[in-house]
């Protein structure tokens, strides 16, 4: 089965795991890994508004609109955390399935118009990353350049935004639009990679790469490389074994090996339980010594 | 009869030690301050004091005994920001929490704990803040509380972790009269505390805490330029004042 | 009549969801609910693929259990350093891919259908009886009213003590409340609410459940006792607002509902804002 399509769909994957990499390293040092998970449902009911609105089945279109609604569900979480007494994660939560609430509520009415689609929920959830489209690749492939490129751009202001907020205002950086810039890159990495490998998917690329990475080093820019080709290594992997068995849709697989590597490197790396057990092990003597 | 003692108490996260070979014994009776700099590891020896870190090594003795939280002897006073104030519920709400040790599981408060949490509140000066919601509390309303519902378990030790962080100084003198007053009573107080100017003033015991117990003892004795140069390092500017 | 048993059960998610809720909110876990709601999948399957048939009370068993290990999974890897959100996100993704997984190996040719399970189907809850003690009731309304017994009962025997584990763990575990059992007594009571309810709203939906009512009632409320029963208020006329808007424009229901579920958070929100300001500018007026 090693066809075209095939290494079409790898490439795909492989730079979908990277753009996700890199991006949900960013959430993840922001502790806002699930406000992409928000964002990715919050795809569904801008993907169901395009299609009603303008009747279009057109790629770009769809993706406009999961586009608009996916970010506005951010700035909804945001809005809800500093306008009211509720939490983060109530808050994320409220905006995730309220969304998604919304998407089906649209979904059902596609579903019943004569253009629409039956099967819109299930590629939805699950993608269809086996039956991708040179569109589909070349998509991912400008998102991913973008995403790589404004991240090499931008480093050095993420960084300081990261990891000492107070400093980087005082020297007068446009932390809004900072933000928003993050905001988007994550959006259009969830955008394009919604349709290619469904919503739970992509909330997992978000997270598992970069949590992962995290077990291994401290530094921004190792974690960076890291999780992108942790998020790579599992799309092309989980392709491949997916072509090798047909029926097994590719989308859970790469997850499972992206789990597979986190909880990996969740016992042996530096950080990890087995060194952590040593060091407590050694502790443990010295106390008894002392 | 010791109220706290402390050998080779040691704790580390990851791979940072944050307490080394702490050792101290301290009588009852004492109202006594634990003092150091910032990051010391104060927030950690008291957490580590009740029990509350499973990888700590060392042995800790309360009164005697190792810890037995079902004794309620201790009465624990946590910094405010450790909790959310938004909860939904009156300032005589959480002093009653302090009796909910003596209710038991599975019982409702008595008409005698409401009695108790009552008598708390007016003891820190709070009675007419019952029915309000904590949400509405200043910080130091907040602290008051705090120390109510200590109160209202009826501890006989007490910790408290510093209470006098940013509240008036109304709220600061009905605390330290209520625990000079629990020493009167035999009752053993420690507080981490962050003001070196009232040290002498407040407390009769001190430790000297940064990263390993450095000094102990009265504080006429322990808290003198030598002892506080070596516990803060570089870090006292104000001690020539002192 | 049919009706009738559709709107009931609307109602008895949005109670049982609504009571359920409130420390759901107050303890800050609201995206555990959410990760239970999708981990749910993978132990419906477990049990599929354990006992070889479609049996409700099995997967009834295998989702409660499901639920409780997704529960200690993220305690497990958050008490040793990952941060909570991560925690949360690998432990539900790997679930759900896993129970995505298992059925297309062991479970492809069965019926397992996962829109269902994912979005429910509360117009066909009325056909599906079962009867107890010479009752007949559907069987989603016996799984409600028990579950909901269930987490009544747990709140009565624990309610102050959830109250402060809730509010001041630390305090809590110096007297000797048992914060860990609570905490995941608690758990098995979220898992047990999300599998009685998503057999009619499916499992993403009920999370708009769990979540939306008390988080409204959280904004006004001055007591817990308030909050339950705000939140029990919002989570019934949100599904009966829900079913008949949804009949109205014919449409999904459970979407309908969690739509409703929002906007009665955002209206409450927004009036309380126009409230306060009111009183704000009223105040005002009298210091001058």
């Amino acid at each position: 089965m090693l066809s075209g399509n095939l290494l079409w769909v790898l490439s795909g994957t492989m730079l979908l795991g990277i753009a996700a990499g890199i991006t949900g390293t960013f959430s993840f040092l922001q502790k806002q890994s699930l406000v992409g998970d928000a964002a990715a449902h919050a795809a569904l009911p801008g993907i169901a508004l395009a299609f009603l609105l303008t009747g279009q089945k057109e790629l770009p279109i769809l993706m406009l609109g999961a586009g608009i609604t996916s970010a506005l569900s951010v700035y909804c979480i945001q809005w809800i955390v500093s306008f009211s007494k509720l939490k983060a994660d109530a808050a994320i939560g409220l905006v995730l399935t309220v969304f998604f609430g919304i998407g089906v509520v649209f979904l059902t009415v596609v579903n019943r118009s004569p253009l629409g689609n039956q099967s819109g929920l299930n590629n939805f959830i699950f993608g269809k990353a086996a039956t991708m489209t040179k569109a589909d690749l070349m998509w991912l492939f400008i998102s991913a350049t973008i995403i790589i490129l404004v991240s090499l751009l931008l480093y050095k202001e993420w960084k300081l935004l990261i990891f000492d907020p107070v400093y980087a205002k005082g020297i007068g950086l446009p932390i809004e639009a900072l933000k928003a810039t993050l905001t988007v890159l994550i959006v259009m990495t969830i955008v394009t990679g919604i349709q290619a490998v469904g919503v739970i998917l992509m909330s997992a690329l978000l997270i598992i790469p970069a949590a992962s990475a995290k077990l291994w080093t401290k530094k921004l820019s190792s974690m960076l490389v890291l999780s992108a080709t942790i998020g790579g290594i599992s799309g092309i992997t989980g392709t491949f074994i997916s072509a090798m068995r047909t029926g097994l849709s590719t989308g859970p697989i790469i997850v499972l090996v992206a789990a597979a590597i986190f909880f990996i490197s969740y016992f042996i790396s530096p950080s990890g339980q087995i060194s952590k057990y040593r060091r407590k092990m050694q502790f443990r003597k010295q106390g008894e010594l002392g | 009869m010791y109220a706290l003692t402390v050998e080779n108490l040691s704790v580390a996260y990851d791979k940072k030690t944050v307490l080394e070979n702490a050792c101290v014994s301290v009588p009852t009776g004492h109202l006594s301050a634990i003092i150091g700099p910032n990051g010391a590891g104060k927030s950690t020896f008291l957490k580590a004091i009740l029990n509350q870190l499973p990888n700590k090594v060392g042995r800790v003795e309360i009164l005697g005994k190792v810890f037995e939280p079902k004794s309620l002897v201790v009465g624990y006073v946590p910094q405010r920001n450790a909790v959310d104030w938004d909860f939904p519920t009156n300032a005589l709400d959480i002093v009653l929490m302090g009796r909910y040790g003596h209710t038991g599981l599975f019982r409702r408060p008595s008409r005698k704990d409401k009695i108790l949490a009552q008598q708390a509140l007016t003891s820190v000066g709070m009675e007419d803040f019952a029915d309000r919601s904590i949400g509405q509390l200043s910080g130091g309303q907040q602290q008051r509380v705090f120390l109510a519902r200590a109160l209202a378990q009826n501890a006989d030790i007490y910790f408290l972790d510093e209470p006098f962080a940013g509240v008036d100084a109304a709220t600061e003198k009905t605390i330290i009269d209520i625990l000079k007053d629990l020493k009167a009573q035999g009752k053993s107080i420690f507080v981490v505390h962050h003001d070196l100017q009232t040290v002498k003033d407040y407390f009769d015991y001190t430790i000297l805490l940064n990263k390993t117990i450095l000094a102990s003892g009265a504080t006429e004795d322990v808290f003198t330029p030598e002892q506080l140069q070596k516990t803060y390092g570089g870090k006292l500017f104000m001690m020539q004042n002192v | 009549m049919i009706e009738f048993w559709v709107v009931l059960t609307g109602i008895l998610v949005g109670i049982t969801c609504g009571i359920a809720g409130v420390f759901l909110i107050l303890r800050r876990m609201s995206m555990i609910a959410d990760a239970i709601s999708h981990t749910v999948l993978f132990g419906i399957v477990m049990a599929y693929i354990i006992t070889q048939t479609l049996n409700g009370f099995w997967m009834l068993i295998g989702a409660a259990a499901a639920g409780i290990l997704t529960a200690y999974l993220v305690q497990l890897l958050h008490s040793s350093g990952i941060q909570e959100d991560a925690a949360i996100g690998v432990v539900f993704t790997s679930l759900f891919a896993a129970g995505v997984l298992l059925i297309t190996l062991f479970a492809g040719n069965v019926h397992l259908d996962v829109e269902h399970i994912l979005m429910g189907e509360i117009a066909f809850v009325p056909w599906d009886r079962w009867t107890f003690l010479s009752i007949t009731l559907p069987k989603a309304v016996w799984m409600l009213l028990l579950v909901l017994i269930i987490n009544i009962g747990f709140l009565l025997l624990f309610f102050k003590e959830m109250k402060l584990t809730t509010f001041d763990p630390v305090y809590a575990a110096s007297i000797g409340v048992p914060v860990l059992f609570l905490h995941y007594g608690f758990m098995t009571s979220i898992s047990f609410t999300t599998v009685a309810a998503f057999d009619s709203v499916g499992a993403i939906l009920v999370v708009a459940m769990l979540i939306g009512p008390a988080a409204t009632s959280y904004l006004i409320s001055k007591s817990i006792k308030q909050m339950f029963i705000y939140s029990m208020a919002f989570g019934a006329a949100a599904a009966v607002i829900g079913y008949y808007l949804a009949k109205f424009w014919d449409t999904s229901i459970a979407g309908m509902m969690a739509t409703i579920v929002g906007v009665l958070f955002v209206m409450t929100l927004i009036s309380q804002k126009i409230i306060e300001r009111r009183r704000k500018a009223l105040v005002s007026k009298f210091e001058v």
